[in-house]
């Protein structure tokens, strides 16, 4: 396949949301059994069908760049890892629905990886303050996808849902939560070009999994 | 009607072993002591018995002696109240015993201590050998390699290298088996017995293919790994290279010279006291004061002074240590910690640290004068205290000359990682 066809997206997230579990799980639409410590980068592939059923439907080859470890890492962890975030078409946002931290922290790993494009002499920005600004004029799409909701019980997962909504929201980001069972939630948010239909490309392989 | 018969007769036998373990601890075990309490007794003799049993049945299985479904009973009943005795009655009595003798708990504090401060004497000592190599290696920058730009680059891009071609594999991959999929040749995972030997006689050429390339991406997947932590190795070098140029760095670097000479002189001076077998009887303080008195005349009110140097001495001691240990957790526990096993950790760190201050106590009294030793020795009973000091002396030389091969094993072989193309 020519190099044209390649679309490169990010996931990134705390240690232990299930990051490579999910990229895993679109990957090769199977549950990851023994979910590892991710050490550097691991990636993987994903068949996709843009606008399967169109006249102008066309594969595409989706790489998964699931990058391990944490915002609090080294300087010069973050400098090593500041490699893989070139030339990003996409960033997926992974945290965990039962963990605070983890969505609080992924201001800093937008920032972590969207300086590393828009500041191109790579400096890197060392303090998390987070500025709705540097969001406004991003032009590389964001996902946020909360994980283990299903570890979460019923009466909470009102208010867990609200509050992830507000983080998508000021990320412009869309948002899926996912669930074990039949349902997922979708929310309403930017529009990502190049992944139009959203629920095609979670939704078959989603149904009847658990996800732990 | 046979089952009654293989009953009876391993119930004898039960009997005979329960006789056996009575008398083995009446007369051997107990022979000095007078047993008060027959619970303990039974419960021995019970737990031998039920032992021994295990034995015969495994005997009477390769004889095939009895009738097997009997057998098979006895087996389970044997586990079943074998594991009951193991698992609850012992435990439960162990506790029991030791809760109604609290009254000799205080006697038996010393002990307690003394296992405390063996653990944590070795751990301290430990420690200290190696932080005492350690510390210079990483102050002076005469250690550090020489790393480019350059280098890093280079590295990088091999990293970068190794993904794409992780990827264009996985692209492979994905696409045979979309193909397979498509041609109806479900690639199933083989699943129970008559799954596995399926596959191995019928198997489709392209999930062949799939295995081979899965074992390449394997082992590109381990190199990127190792590049990952090769590059950051040399981001981290070369941020300290950087560093050393500062004041900070050089006032550190100078504080480095220093610091060898002191470890250079603890491990030389914990040589002589092993091989001449001495224990320092006097503190430093005691004995700095007396030279200063003794040779070099100086005049001053010994009791004063000698509180006031004691206090600045043990305090210096006491803030460093639990400076440097509050730091050490800090990166040891961020080092290995996750959401999932943070609270194990940080009990066995609390853990570490209780001990590292128990024998911190003990090995204090060495530095301090003679009428502030007293309460120490008084709330620690009879130990043995010379025996802390040599066994602290001991494993901290252990500890700093493996350190110092281990450092120079590191040292050496990391150049040559670099070097290879």
């Amino acid at each position: 396949m020519a190099s044209l066809d390649r679309v490169k997206v990010l996931v990134l997230g705390d240690s232990g949301v299930g990051k490579s579990s999910l990229v895993h799980l679109l990957c090769q639409n199977q549950v990851l059994g023994n979910p590892s410590w991710t050490v550097g980068c691991s990636v993987d592939v994903r068949v996709h069908d843009y606008k399967e059923g169109t006249p102008e439907e066309k594969t595409y080859y989706i790489e998964l760049w699931d990058v391990g470890g944490s915002v609090g890492s080294a300087s010069s962890v973050k400098s090593t890892r500041a490699v893989f975030y070139n030339s990003v078409n996409g960033i997926i946002l992974v945290h965990d629905l039962t963990n605070k931290k983890s969505s609080q922290n992924l201001y800093r790993w937008s920032l972590e990886a969207l300086n590393r494009d828009l500041v191109p002499t790579g400096v890197l920005v060392t303090n998390g303050d987070y500025d709705r600004e540097q969001f406004a004029d991003n032009q590389i799409p964001l996902l946020v996808i909360g994980t283990k909701l299903d570890q979460i019980h019923e009466t909470k997962r009102h208010e867990v849902l609200t509050r992830t909504a507000f983080l998508a929201e000021d990320f412009n980001a869309e948002e899926i939560n996912l669930v074990i069972e039949k349902r997922y939630f979708l929310r309403e948010g930017n529009q990502i070009p190049g992944f139009p239909d959203r629920k095609r490309f979670g939704g078959g392989t989603l149904k009847s999994l658990h996800y732990d | 009607m046979s089952f009654l018969i293989d009953s009876s007769i391993m119930i004898t036998s039960q009997i005979l072993f329960f006789g056996f373990g009575w008398l083995f601890f009446m007369r051997q075990l107990f022979k000095d002591y007078e047993v008060r309490q027959y619970v303990v007794q039974v419960i021995f003799s019970v737990t031998f018995a039920f032992s021994c049993t295990m034995f015969e049945l495994i005997i009477f299985e390769i004889l095939k002696v009895l009738n097997s479904s009997s057998r098979y009973f006895h087996w389970k009943m044997n586990l079943c109240v074998i594991l009951l005795i193991l698992v609850f009655m012992v435990p439960f009595y162990i506790g029991y015993f030791i809760v109604s003798n609290i009254r000799l708990w205080i006697l038996s504090i010393e002990q307690l201590i003394s296992r405390v401060g063996v653990i944590g004497v070795t751990l301290m000592a430990l420690l200290s050998g190696f932080g005492a190599v350690n510390c210079p290696y990483t102050y002076m920058s005469y250690f550090l390699r020489n790393v480019t730009d350059a280098d890093i680059l280079a590295l990088e891009r091999r990293l970068l290298q190794t993904m794409d071609m992780i990827i264009s594999k996985k692209k492979r991959m994905a696409m045979t088996r979309r193909t397979m999929f498509q041609k109806g040749e479900v690639h199933n995972k083989p699943s129970g017995f008559w799954g596995m030997i399926k596959s191995v006689t019928t198997s489709a050429p392209g999930s062949e293919n799939l295995t081979l390339i899965q074992q390449e991406v394997d082992a590109l997947e381990e190199l990127s790994r190792q590049l990952f932590l090769e590059t950051a190795d040399l981001y981290a070098t070369k941020e300290r290279i950087e560093y050393s140029k500062t004041f900070k760095g050089k006032y550190f670097n100078f504080l480095g010279y220093f610091f060898s000479i002191y470890c250079v002189w603890k491990i030389f001076m914990a040589t002589i006291n092993i091989v001449f077998d001495r224990v320092g009887k006097t503190d430093p303080v005691t004995r700095g004061i007396e030279i200063t008195v003794n040779y070099l005349g100086i005049q001053f009110d010994v009791k004063f002074w000698s509180q006031h140097i004691s206090f600045i001495l043990v305090g210096i001691i006491i803030v460093t240590s639990i400076r440097g240990l509050l730091i050490t957790l800090t990166k040891f526990f961020y080092a290995i910690s996750s959401s999932k096993s943070s609270n194990v950790i940080v009990l066995l760190l609390a853990q570490i640290m209780g001990m590292y201050f128990v024998s911190s106590v003990l090995l204090i009294r060495m530095s301090m004068p003679l009428e502030y030793r007293t309460i120490i020795t008084e709330v620690l009973g009879e130990l043995q205290f010379n025996f802390y000091h040599r066994w602290f002396d001991v494993i901290f030389l252990v500890s700093a000359l493996s350190s110092i091969l281990f450092l120079y094993l590191a040292h050496k072989q990391a150049p040559e990682k670099h070097m290879a193309p």
